[in-house]
């Protein structure tokens, strides 16, 4: 395949920033986006230039590193995949393909295509845990869970944390991953303890951090790779509700 | 324990606000259109004149309905300020743009556009007002065979002027999407979200949001072309 990659490049932090186009040729159907990636920095290197600094670890979608922006959508056209698992073969000979960083007030970008995504960090620092050591893994059935309780908290806990929802969002709205880390400790006996507390000092940190407000545009559940659903954003409204009017 | 108004900062608050008035003021769209379907009566003997000024006395005069009114105002004055202020914060929250975007992919335009649609109707409530509720409560009205206010002349006329029924028109349509959107949306901002309830809120207000409208936007066609 030949294609045209017009990159987003940056210096630093406080750097202007501006679209640069790169001509690819012979790149496989079969490779990966950040394979891609790669082959493109080679090419950079052997002319001289600077590569291009993108964020990846794991490179199969566990991680949540992979942060691109890519032809005006998070991770690209895939759903239910991030960037590293998204293939050459979702594109045409000949396209022009955007990659672009997460774009928020609160993911700023640090060089080219990584973000600073500390953000989320100090978000579930705020109270994403349960204060006490809960021990080994429990003997079943000693602390009954409902299943479907079960299955909603591991859903929840899915989340990666890889900021689609944010970037994705028109708000730059951060409520699907705040909400999916609520969820995922106060649906269960052990998180319960700390429910109330849990998410109104989150969410006053979210707030903080300068993510915009949830318009419940729906964006967010479409392009997150771990099909996180906006249940969790109604559940997190429930739970703040509750806990504002009844916190002493 | 910490009082709504006191929260006010908090983005959640600020939406079950949003939330709490837009949901108020679907269930005002609904009287205020039975009272508007009066004015669709035939008017051979002056019924539908007679009815429409009736109606139109009752709303501002029986003491109940005077203090839902005050909270009316109240909803739209809240609802719009507080709708604007959401929106000057959410674009804050990204200072620099995409060079390319395909919103459309993932979510439809009235959920992104509420801010635009929720402004054109701002524009329309105030003519509105302006032009009917202003002149019935401050102004020297002409008078029925009842001896009531003529609303209803007041209302024909302005509805057989073109720009009047374009602006209406136009302004039931920016409705149309708001409630598009803002119907289930209000619901999903007060934690109401279950896989049983969620479809019907959801069909429900698709129906609503066409419907009512439609028929508001109805009457002035009606009007404006008949004789
Ligand atoms: C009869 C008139 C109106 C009705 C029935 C109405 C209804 C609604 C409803 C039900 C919502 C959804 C709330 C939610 O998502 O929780 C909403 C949202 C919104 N409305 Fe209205 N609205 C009206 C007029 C206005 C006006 C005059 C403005 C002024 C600018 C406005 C601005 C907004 C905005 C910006 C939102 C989005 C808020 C957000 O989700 O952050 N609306 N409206
Ligand atoms: S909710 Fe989904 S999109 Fe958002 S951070 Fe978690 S995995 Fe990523
Ligand atoms: S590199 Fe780990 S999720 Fe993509």
């Amino acid at each position: 395949m030949n294609l045209t990659i017009k990159v987003w490049r940056q210096d630093g932090p406080s750097d202007k920033g501006k679209m640069v186009d790169y001509k690819l040729t012979d790149i496989s159907p079969d490779q990966s986006f950040l394979e891609m990636m790669d082959v493109l920095n080679n090419q950079i290197i052997e002319e001289g230039g600077e590569p291009i600094a993108f964020d990846h670890d794991c490179r199969e979608g566990i991680c949540g590193m992979c942060s691109m922006y890519i032809n005006g959508e998070a991770h690209g056209p895939g759903r239910g995949v991030t960037t590293c698992q998204l293939h050459m073969r979702s594109f045409n000979d000949g396209d022009t393909i955007y990659v672009e960083p997460w774009r928020a007030k609160a993911f700023p970008v640090i060089k080219d295509l990584v973000v600073d995504r500390t953000s989320f960090d100090r978000i579930i620092a705020s109270g994403g845990y349960v204060s006490v050591n809960t021990g080994a893994a429990q003997d079943a059935n000693a602390l009954p869970v409902n299943k479907d309780d079960a299955d909603a908290a591991f859903d929840a806990a899915t989340c990666i944390g890889c900021g689609a929802c944010v970037a994705t969002c028109k708000n730059s709205s951060a409520m699907l991953f705040v909400s999916a880390k609520v969820s995922q400790l106060s649906l269960l006996p052990q998180g319960k303890v700390e429910a109330h507390d849990r998410v109104l000092n989150m969410v006053k940190q979210m707030d903080e951090e300068g993510f915009g407000n949830c318009t419940n545009t729906g964006a967010c559940e479409v392009e997150c790779p771990k099909g996180i659903s906006l249940e969790n954003i109604a559940r997190m409204n429930r739970e703040f509700m509750f806990a504002s009017l009844t916190n002493k | 324990m910490a009082t709504p108004f006191a929260l006010l900062k908090t983005s959640l608050v600020k939406k079950y606000w949003m939330s709490l008035t837009g949901i108020f003021l679907i269930t005002f769209l609904i009287v205020h259109l039975l009272g508007n379907l009066a004015l669709l009566g035939s008017n051979d003997g002056n019924e539908a004149q007679i009815a429409f000024n009736e109606y139109t006395k009752f709303m501002t005069t029986f003491p109940l309905i005077k203090i839902v009114s005050y909270v009316l105002y109240f909803s739209i004055l809240f609802h719009a300020i507080d709708g604007l202020m959401l929106v000057a914060q959410n674009k804050k929250a990204r200072p620099v743009k995409y060079a390319h975007n395909k919103p459309e992919k993932n979510s439809i335009w009235a959920s992104r556009n509420m801010g635009l649609l929720g402004t054109v109707i701002l524009i329309f409530i105030v003519t509105h007002m302006g032009s009917f509720w202003f002149k019935y409560k401050f102004t020297e009205m002409p008078i029925d065979p009842m001896g009531n206010k003529d609303m209803y002349s007041i209302v024909v006329l302005s509805f057989k002027e073109l720009w009047y029924v374009l602006l209406y028109v136009v302004s039931m349509a920016a409705l149309a999407f708001h409630l598009y959107h803002g119907f289930s949306s209000a619901f999903q901002t007060l934690g109401v979200n279950h896989p049983k309830y969620t479809p019907v809120i959801k069909k429900v207000g698709y129906a609503f949001s066409i419907i009512v409208p439609a028929a508001f936007a109805a009457i002035p066609l009606v009007i404006y072309f008949s004789n």
